[in-house]
């Protein structure tokens, strides 16, 4: 377990590394998930990485991170607290905008989706996928 | 309060341990609530979970910094947590091979529209520019938006707070919209919500199916990286 963090904690601390040096407007963490998904890629290849990656500790740390991932966001969300007087002046527009926007979003995100894979694929090919 | 009990309490209330606790608390309750209403997603752990901490602090009086001292701790770990999506998409990588194209469109549509919908409609209604520019990088995590949010003069708190009210907005919506449309592709359906609502949507879909979990995961990620190139870009263009 404590391999399988130290690796979750390397591929970010390279992410972010990366991020600084380059001046990348690139999040350190998202450039971290790339650099572990290009490992597991490699590492039935590469006998250098650590067995953790092969024997499922990884995997249950993963899953065990991402089981609770809402959970990580609740610190975030109590700054509510520090913003009571923005929201008590604009709630009711902020409200709407964010509404509005999320629902939006989704819609065209989802036909953008359907539009693209229905001009690649028959439904044949996507059935499994759809069960 | 007797002077020994209110000591007792200043102490713990400056310590990192009681917050971290209580947040963790929050959230198991929330989360035994949520099962017990067998995920309705009206009863969103996280909502909950933000609500009684908030209050507690309210009729505490005890400040957000304070209270982030200890939860700083779980809030850290957002980090690996987006670096963990390797694992979901690793493991179901022909499935995301194959819809490459369907992605990629979706999710530039879907960041362009979720950046320009909330900065219009908050325009619409005369907000000031510093919501509005808090406000543009709402649809991705946390972390991500308040990086954003800060280096374009916006309110990093305020963007945090907005991010975590659309999450959970889109995590509430996101099953009953896509049921009422009748979309039964796992892939299109987190993909929409992770582009939308970032890892609170994405914790959602894989309540609900592992393939919709992997896909939102992945929008999550892209889009987290999409905003950061595209919001200065927009706001400018929108002469913010």
């Amino acid at each position: 377990m404590i391999v399988s963090l130290c690796l979750l904690l390397l591929c970010q601390l390279a992410g972010e590394a990366m991020a600084r040096a380059a001046r990348l407007p690139v999040p350190g963490p998202v450039i971290g998930m790339m650099l572990l998904f290009g490992l597991l890629l490699l590492r039935e290849r590469l006998v250098f990485l650590p067995r953790e990656m092969r024997n499922g500790s990884l995997a249950a740390v993963c899953r065990g991170l991402l089981q609770n991932l809402s959970l990580l966001f609740v610190p975030a969300g109590v700054g509510v607290v520090e913003r009571l007087g923005l929201f008590e002046r604009y709630g009711l527009a902020l409200a709407v905008a964010v509404i509005a926007s999320t629902v939006i979003t989704m819609l065209v995100s989802l036909a953008a989706f359907r539009l693209a894979s229905r001009l690649l694929t028959r439904d044949d090919d996507t059935a499994e996928i759809m069960q | 309060m007797s002077a020994v009990d209110l000591g007792l309490w200043v102490y713990l209330s400056r310590t990192p341990l009681l917050w971290l606790t209580l947040t963790l608390l929050a959230y198991a309750g929330a989360d035994r609530l949520s099962a017990a209403m067998r995920r309705n997603p009206l009863a969103n752990p996280v909502l909950i979970a933000i609500a009684v901490i908030a209050v507690i602090l309210l009729l505490t009086h005890t400040p957000y910094p304070t209270y982030f001292a200890g939860a700083q701790f779980v809030h850290f770990l957002l980090g690996p947590a987006t670096v963990a999506l390797a694992f979901p998409l690793y493991e179901n990588r022909a499935i995301v091979r194959g819809s490459l194209l369907p992605m990629g469109l979706a999710l530039f549509a879907g960041s362009v529209t979720a950046i320009l919908s909330a900065v219009l409609i908050a325009r619409a209604f005369g907000l000031p520019k510093l919501v509005l520019v808090s406000i543009a990088p709402k649809s991705v995590t946390a972390a991500v938006a308040m990086g954003v949010s800060n280096s374009l003069g916006g309110d990093a708190v305020l963007t945090a707070v907005m991010v975590i009210i659309t999450g959970i907005l889109g995590a509430i919506i996101v099953t009953p919209l896509m049921n009422a449309l009748g979309i039964k592709d796992w892939r299109a359906r987190g993909f929409a919500v992770g582009v939308a609502s970032h890892g609170i949507g994405t914790a959602r879909a894989f309540q609900v199916h592992p393939i919709a979990g992997t896909f939102a995961g992945i929008a999550m990620g892209l889009n987290a990286l999409l905003t950061a190139i595209l919001a200065p870009i927009i706001l400018r263009a929108l002469g913010l």
